[in-house]
């Protein structure tokens, strides 16, 4: 597992891709690629997954990464098809995925096939 | 993995300046256009005339160190929002040259890591300019800093930072002229406001005859005043606490903001 540093973008998940990679996994990439209103990370965050369920990075203050990686693990279990999920802030629901700090991010869920 | 993936690990780990373009809306969402400052796009996102708009504005996004989500028509037209690109800058990271090999700049060093920077030191005294000294450095360099920044200055830019920290006027004041000379975004110099010739420097009075040979300062740089070191962290070392101090005043143009250059006097 590396260190976590702050999340980080893809510089900062490279070894961790390069190890799966080298083991034969497939990988999911996660990007953060837009934010409205106050958001936890930067545009360019990135949380890798690997098809066993290893992560690297995080696109968020710790709130969606769990959702995030459902969704990766999706798009690699599935046919891989990108996907572009949204996360706005916790409704009512205890159990809704949400931001805390009242923003909404766009996540880029793909898998690196490219 | 493919052959994109595997140019922008090694541009990465280059240090190489590289952008990433990913259709997140549109009819080819997961679209990837790979983009380089001189040479040719790899990928496409489906169309070459969005392609060409879009490794424009990547190209711009790269120099500015900013990565953002854009939208155009499905040509690349503006004002439309058929296609939504996300631009990746992957610039390389900012520099922060520090002259003066003393704690205060090994402590200075290690909040500059913290915050990405690329560090140097700079000292002419090989006995204090060591790698050992200054462990989070990435390189530690003897030589006089006006010299090192005749050979060097040219590759700084608005990101970058200059922090003179020798102490003495005979190396701080050609330093801060040198420095003056380049583009950085940031010049910080520390010492006593009594310090009479370095202040002259700051104030733009400063003349040719007074030491070197070196050009006067141009008079249209503007400076603010002085900053104490924390007054939160008593109790750790003095400089530790004027690193973390000088830290948030660092500007660069990363934010897109104009930088305003800005002399920083830390005093004890």
């Amino acid at each position: 597992m590396a260190t976590i540093e702050d999340g980080g973008p893809m510089r900062e998940v490279l070894s961790d891709i390069d190890r799966w990679l080298a083991a034969g996994k497939r990988v999911a990439v996660a990007r953060v690629v837009e934010v409205e209103g106050s958001g936890p990370r930067e545009p360019g965050a990135t949380m890798a997954v690997s098809e066993d369920g290893e992560v690297a990075g995080s696109v968020s203050g710790g709130c969606v990464e769990g959702a995030v990686l459902t969704e990766a693990l999706e798009v690699l279990g599935g046919d891989g098809t990108p996907r572009l999920v949204t996360y706005g802030i916790s409704d009512d629901d205890a159990f809704a995925v949400g931001l805390t700090c009242g923003g909404t991010i766009h996540v880029l869920v793909e898998p690196l096939d490219w | 993995m493919g052959e994109l993936y595997e140019a922008l690990r090694e541009a990465l780990r280059a240090e190489e300046p590289i952008a990433l373009v990913s259709m997140v809306e549109g009819p080819r969402v997961g679209a990837k256009l790979l983009v380089r400052p001189g040479a040719e796009a790899l990928g496409t996102l489906g169309d070459a005339d969005l392609d060409r708009v879009v490794g424009r504005d990547a190209l711009g996004q790269l120099a500015a160190g900013a990565s953002a989500t854009r939208h155009y028509g499905l040509h690349g037209e503006a004002r439309q929002r058929d296609v939504s690109a996300f631009i990746e800058s992957y610039a390389p990271p900012p520099r922060m040259v520090i002259f003066g090999a003393v704690d205060f700049t090994a402590a200075l060093a290690r909040v500059a890591k913290v915050l990405g920077y690329r560090v140097t030191v700079c000292d002419a005294r090989a006995v204090f300019a060591t790698p050992l000294r200054f462990p989070d450095a990435d390189e530690v360099v003897v030589d006089w800093p006006d010299r090192y920044l005749a050979k060097a200055g040219d590759d700084l830019g608005p990101r970058d930072v200059v922090c003179v920290l020798t102490h003495d006027p005979k190396f701080d004041v050609p330093a801060i002229v040198a420095a003056l000379e380049t583009e950085v975004g940031y010049l910080g110099a520390m010492g006593s406001r009594r310090t009479a010739s370095t202040t002259r420097v700051w104030r733009g009075s400063w003349r040719p005859s007074d030491s070197t040979s070196a050009p006067a300062p141009p008079r249209r740089r503007r400076y603010r005043s002085a900053r104490r070191s924390s007054p939160s962290a008593r109790g750790a070392p003095v400089p530790r606490r004027c690193a973390t101090t000088t830290a948030p005043f660092i500007r660069d143009d990363r934010g897109g903001d104009p930088c305003r250059r800005r002399e920083l006097a830390l005093r004890r």
